[in-house]
């Protein structure tokens, strides 16, 4: 054997247990990643699975849908025993379209000067901001409950509206700001050498640039409204509850007996428009939600 | 309170006339702060007021109501007393679990009050908090290694990390109450006979359970980010220098990805020490699940000054816990949200 061929069959030999090893290293990927899907994936299945399951037979256990039946969705809307999920949707919807749309205008304004101006005192603006996007409900409820007792506003809209901006606007200048950082400033400036000012360059165009930003930060305001409960358990009445109460507190005909079969097909009502709305802009929602946190 | 932001006047001219530039450009640049910070005033304002009337203000007369009495009926003569000054017996109350006596001074808080319960609800908020964030750190920073590999299907797991933290904490409580029944999925999967919610360490793995389960996928999205900002080319030269998988984990990864894991790290931690609605639907906070959020809401329907004195508590702990991150650990956040601001200047 001559060297060349020496060397040429142990350059085949490295080859192959390199391609070996990277053929293992993708298996484990796979693996890996069948694990994390269903890790995630299983429960969330699981409760639409029971969502269409006949209630006779709620604990069934065999993993593909058995006994369909769409009677859950109807006894999830019948009020007869005392839940209003109906009317809950309603008012969910009504809470977070209101404080969305509140935040969004109070707060565009903030995170385009904590973006792009420079000022005194920004960091301890940026500071304050973020410890209130921090702050725990329960320090605000305790006040709250007192002064909406006294002044009577227990279970009006207003009432759970207030609150939620607390942690909503905070999220919104926060999210905004670093989609804010992202956008390509040079043409406010050159909308400025053209003539407009500070104020027209930003309405005319900065806002249809921002227009996406501005829309991801409105998924994720609403979502965050959407999904508040410790507030709403305290300060909402049957007529003003939101679903998350309505799904806590979720009666069925026999007291001592939980619906669940009808809770899931609340429960899946409930979050199917979110998952979809979050898969279909999935990019923007992660980089709005891992916003800050690096860059 | 927006006229703290406001900038400082720009020096006039001692002698009147035309202003006399010295150094233009350290006058101009003056001005321009000058000017923005007017500007910066004026937009942060209504930011600052609203979130002074939801926040600040609650906050304040939280800390108030935490030093006047309750008012209720007298325990010796049954007659209704109104409130008055407390001074710190509040506080008392909770932290040294003395509750008022008949004869106008203080006893230990007989058990099963609530005054009784502030030390295991503390711990119990600590030991969810410590344990979930934990697995939330491992389980996430795993997943988010095996999506920062390219591989066929990797945008699906990561539409499906989206799915847990997309579902409101209410319906997953709900969910995994059933997944936990006694003949649910849970005890059947795993052959068990288990109550979960019947007994104390059953009880606290299901909240623990499905607390990882929900919030998981954020820490993940979040290490993700970090490890992305990680420039292939140092993996490179680390493999021609002939370093390990490990060693490339321990030398490269882990110092890299830092600022963002203790970001993330800071941001759970955080929302685990207010953790309520986990354990109030899914254990109603029985069997030492109750966490302090729990107990202020328990004792909002008794008195609110008493109230407000365990959440001012609360408020300190995770002001503490957020200030101890931030000042030990180097989780700085506002550093990372302006650092990028110059870095684009």
């Amino acid at each position: 054997m001559t060297a060349a061929t020496e060397l040429r069959a142990r350059q085949d030999r490295g080859r192959k247990v390199a391609q070996n090893r990277e053929k293992w290293a993708s298996g484990r990927t796979y693996i890996s990643a069948v694990v994390i899907l269903i890790w995630c994936l299983a429960p969330a299945y699981w409760m639409v699975v029971t969502a269409f399951r006949d209630v006779g037979y709620t604990y069934d256990t065999s993993v593909l849908p058995t006994h369909v039946t769409l009677d859950n969705f109807r006894t999830a809307f019948d009020e007869s025993f005392g839940n209003h999920f109906g009317q809950a949707l309603l008012n969910s919807l009504f809470i977070g379209a209101v404080v969305t749309i509140v935040s969004l205008l109070i707060g565009v304004f903030a995170a385009y000067a904590l973006a792009r101006l420079n000022f005194r005192f920004k960091y301890l603006v940026l500071g304050f901001i973020l410890g209130a996007s921090m702050f725990p409900g329960v320090a605000l409820i305790t006040p709250l409950f007192q002064l909406f007792t006294t002044i009577g506003w227990m279970g009006t809209y207003q009432a759970l509206i207030i609150p939620n901006i607390s942690f909503v606007l905070p999220l919104t200048v926060y999210t905004m700001t670093s989609f804010f950082r992202e956008m390509p400033w040079e043409l406010e400036e050159a909308a400025r050498v053209d003539g407009c000012t500070q104020g027209q360059a930003f309405r005319r165009v900065i806002m249809p640039l921002a227009a996406p930003a501005i829309f991801t930060t409105a998924i994720l305001a609403f979502i965050s409204s959407w999904n508040e409960f410790l507030i709403a358990s305290q300060l909402s009445s049957d007529k003003t509850q939101p679903v998350t109460v309505a799904i806590a507190s979720f009666a069925g005909a026999q007291p001592n007996q939980i619906p669940y079969t009808a809770i899931m097909a609340a429960g899946t009502i409930v979050t199917i428009p979110l998952v979809v709305l979050v898969l279909v802009f999935q990019r923007k929602i992660v980089a709005g939600l891992t916003a800050g946190a690096v860059k | 309170m927006a006229t703290e932001l406001g900038p400082t006047p720009v020096k006039e001219p001692a002698s009147g006339g035309a202003p006399v530039r010295h150094a233009p450009k350290g006058v101009g640049e003056d001005n321009v702060i000058a000017s923005q910070g007017r500007w910066a005033a004026w937009l942060l304002a209504p930011t600052i007021i609203a979130l002074g009337i939801v926040i600040v203000y609650p906050i304040i007369s939280a800390v108030i109501m935490s030093f006047q009495k309750d008012a209720g009926l007298d325990p010796e003569t049954g007659l209704f007393v109104a409130g008055g000054a407390a001074g710190f017996s509040n506080y008392a109350n909770w932290i040294f679990q003395q509750c008022a006596a008949p004869d106008g001074g203080t006893v230990a808080c007989p058990p099963g009050t609530l005054g009784a319960q502030f030390w295991s609800a503390t711990g119990t908020t600590f030991f969810f908090t410590i344990v979930t964030v934990t697995l939330e750190t491992v389980l996430g920073f795993w997943m988010a290694m095996i999506m920062a590999r390219a591989f066929k299907g990797r945008s699906l797991v990561r539409a499906a990390v989206l799915v847990p933290w997309a579902i409101p904490t209410a319906v997953t409580a709900k969910l995994w109450l059933f997944i936990f029944a006694f003949e649910g999925i849970g005890n059947k999967l795993f052959s068990t006979t288990i109550l979960w919610t019947g007994s104390e360490w059953p009880a606290r793995w299901a909240v623990i359970i499905a607390d990882v389960w929900k919030t998981t996928p954020f820490m993940a999205l979040l290490i993700l980010a970090g490890l992305q900002m990680i420039p292939a080319e140092v993996y490179e030269a680390a493999k021609v220098d002939g370093a390990s998988a490990w060693q490339r984990f321990r030398m490269i990864t882990l110092p890299l990805v830092k600022p963002a894991l203790m970001v993330a790290i800071l941001f759970r931690t955080l929302d685990a020490l207010r953790m309520f609605d986990l354990p109030y639907i899914l254990t109603g906070g029985a069997n030492n699940t109750t966490t302090l959020s729990i107990l202020v809401i328990n004792q909002i329907r008794q008195g609110f000054n008493a109230a407000a004195a365990l959440s001012t508590i609360t408020f300190i702990i995770i002001f503490l816990v957020a200030f101890i991150f931030v000042r030990f650990l180097g989780a700085n956040v506002v550093e990372q949200q302006t650092g990028a601001a110059k870095g684009k200047k």
